[in-house]
């Protein structure tokens, strides 16, 4: 463990000092990677460790994003705040969904589309509120600044994104050696049997989708002030979700760098994909290579690319089973 | 606020069609579902490529989508058996979140073909009867709508029929019953799968040729009728056929006659609700059998 541990220190200066070197663009590149590593590790939290399967994150990506922009353009308060406002107000929703999911006893596919309900229900509402800029969208204005959480240039927004994803893998980490992480596993493996073991299912599964979508939105707010644009169907739709998962499973679900390797390998070759084929006038041919990719990588890597490289880290590791 | 009975009634008749073709798309859904136990994330671009396939006849040659429906569903059927025999056979053992994801994986191809094939701008045919209109006892009926439910109900009769009295139909009814007992008695799964597929995408197909007069055809158009089409799954009950028809009625009207409180850009927020009440309340369905 500790040799894995000093690997992951060697990464992490790395990417402190890639900067350096890189341009602009491939920074932006990397704040996409980094935005969507979070966003798979929030949702692993609740799909990958303790079961339930949600398709409905962007419902908190947006909440988080409208109440953080909200309150910092009506009411002055620095997003900085506002964030863990947003994030609060997800949590709740979340809550609210989970409880009627969970006290029904909706499992699989059934919950599934629960939270494409709730997500679509969300959408079409925030499309219709006035506050929230109708259909025409909602633009932030640019004040460049620490306490706006605006800047010029992708690095600033590139070490946000890195602490991120270091947040979050370190609050996974800590769930993976606590009490509730074994708790969420034993759910997601064999429910009645966690059950007949004593655990409360009903209080685990909404501790794992209150941390879930409480940090989910606090990633809605850092999509916000990166894009300084939120319309309903570019932060809400049931594409956003579908982003959200796909990193994660293609990496790894239920493990704890699943979501941040699926995004490295994911998020360049989207980013690609898309300029190199609009360029050749051969709009929507990036999708299907995408598509197709998504395909193959299920169909070949069912357990996740995670698996295969774990067999590479095994010396790093030892014999330990701890990751 | 004054509400007409006459204005009601019209709403609800021409929610009442709409919900014909809306319960043969949760057909083809629902005979997936209820078979392979997967849910097909790729019916809304199956729903395009209907469309696609009877308006380019109907450039090329005039003929009528009413009649060209013919076609749509024989191009979906083969569409469907070989995203059976390629993606969904090899995936229907896999974790759920990873059927989602290769079937979404099938969507964005398909959807994107589309898009490349025949471009990304809406298209709205003119027919003869575009416009026309009958008048039923003070209550004005869209010829094409009418149509295109008397098509859809026959299609879904055709479809009954199918699966009652051909031996086909049997195997793949046994299928969905029980699928061990199905392999004991000497079915042959991958056909009856691979068929089960091909015929619900083909009833997808007719759909997508009979709204073709209906609304405008586009590459990204099938994404709502995917999510309604859920939504009267649900209603009527995973993997019931009878409950997909009656509960692609009702939410025709619902959304019909929600119109009245609501805009109308937010009535899918209906058969979302009525969903989740569902979903809540019963989860099988108003006509599902067995618990789930």
């Amino acid at each position: 463990m500790r040799k894995l541990y000093c690997l992951i220190a060697f990464i992490l200066i790395v990417l402190l000092i890639l900067p350096t070197i890189f341009s602009d663009y491939i920074l932006g590149i990397f704040v996409m990677i980094f935005f969507y590593a979070y966003l798979g590790q929030c949702w692993n939290i609740l799909t990958g460790y303790a079961g339930p399967i949600s398709l409905g994150h962007s419902l908190y990506v947006g909440i988080g994003a409208y109440i953080s922009t909200k309150l910092a353009m009506d009411f002055g308060i620095p997003p900085w705040i506002g964030m863990w406002i947003g994030g609060t107000g997800a949590a709740l929703v979340g809550m609210s969904i989970g409880f009627l999911g969970f006290r029904f006893g909706l499992r699989g596919i059934y919950f599934v589309l629960l939270t494409i309900a709730f997500a679509e229900i969300g959408r079409l509402i925030a499309l219709h509120l006035k506050p929230l800029g109708h259909m025409m969208g909602l633009f932030i204005d640019f004040k460049p600044g620490w306490t706006n959480f605006h800047f010029r240039g992708n690095l600033p927004y590139y070490y946000i994104g890195l602490g991120y994803v270091v947040f979050s893998l370190i609050v996974v980490r800590a769930l993976e050696v606590s009490k509730w992480g074994r708790y969420f596993v034993a759910l997601r493996e064999d429910e009645d049997a966690a059950e007949s073991l004593g655990i409360n299912v009903f209080k685990y599964k909404m501790i794992a989708i209150g941390i879930s979508s409480f940090m989910t939105a606090l990633g809605g707010t850092f999509y916000a002030n990166y894009i300084f644009y939120l319309h309903p169907t570019s932060v809400m739709s049931m594409w956003v979700s579908i982003e959200i998962i796909m990193r994660p499973i293609i990496g790894g679900i239920g493990t704890l760098f699943g979501p941040l390797i699926g995004s490295l390998l994911l998020t360049p070759l989207s980013e690609i994909a898309r300029s190199y084929f609009t360029k050749a006038g051969l709009e929507g041919i990036h999708i299907v290579i995408y598509g197709l990719l998504l395909v193959v990588a299920v169909l070949f890597f069912p357990g996740g690319i995670f698996a295969f490289l774990k067999k590479i880290l095994k010396p790093l590791m030892g014999d330990s089973k701890e990751i | 606020m004054i509400i007409e009975p006459s204005y009601i009634l019209q709403l609800t008749v021409s929610g009442f069609l709409m919900g014909g073709v809306y319960s043969l798309i949760a057909l083809g859904l629902s005979l997936i579902f209820g078979v392979m136990k997967v849910i097909n994330f790729a019916h809304g671009a199956m729903l395009v490529w209907g469309m696609y396939i009877s308006l380019t006849i109907m450039r090329l040659t005039g003929i009528d989508p009413f009649f060209s429906f013919v076609a749509s569903a024989a191009g979906l059927f083969i569409i469907g058996y070989f995203i059976q025999r390629i993606v969904v056979n090899r995936i229907m053992t896999f974790h759920e979140s990873m059927q989602v994801i290769a079937m979404v994986g099938v969507m964005m191809i398909l959807e994107n073909m589309a898009q490349i094939i025949w471009g990304p701008d809406p298209h709205s045919p003119h027919t003869k009867y575009s416009l026309s209109t009958v008048w039923l006892g003070g209550v004005m009926i869209d010829v094409p709508r009418l149509l295109a439910f008397w098509i859809a109900i026959l299609i879904a009769t055709l479809v009954f029929l199918f699966l009652k009295y051909t031996d086909l139909g049997k195997s793949i009814r046994a299928s969905a019953d029980n699928r061990t007992g199905a392999l004991l008695v000497g079915t042959d799964v991958n056909k009856v799968y691979s068929a089960c597929f091909g015929i619900g995408a083909a009833c997808v197909g007719v759909a997508g040729a009979l709204l073709v007069p209906l609304i405008p055809t586009s590459p990204h158009v099938g994404f709502p009728f995917k999510l309604t089409s859920f939504c009267i799954v649900i209603l009527g009950g995973m993997g019931s056929l009878p409950g997909a028809m009656i509960g692609g009625l009702m939410i025709g009207v619902a959304e019909s006659l929600g119109t009245i409180f609501i805009p109308s850009s937010l009535k899918q927020v209906i058969s979302f609700s009525i969903m989740v009440l569902i979903l809540l309340l019963r989860p099988r369905g108003l006509f599902g059998g067995k618990g789930s």
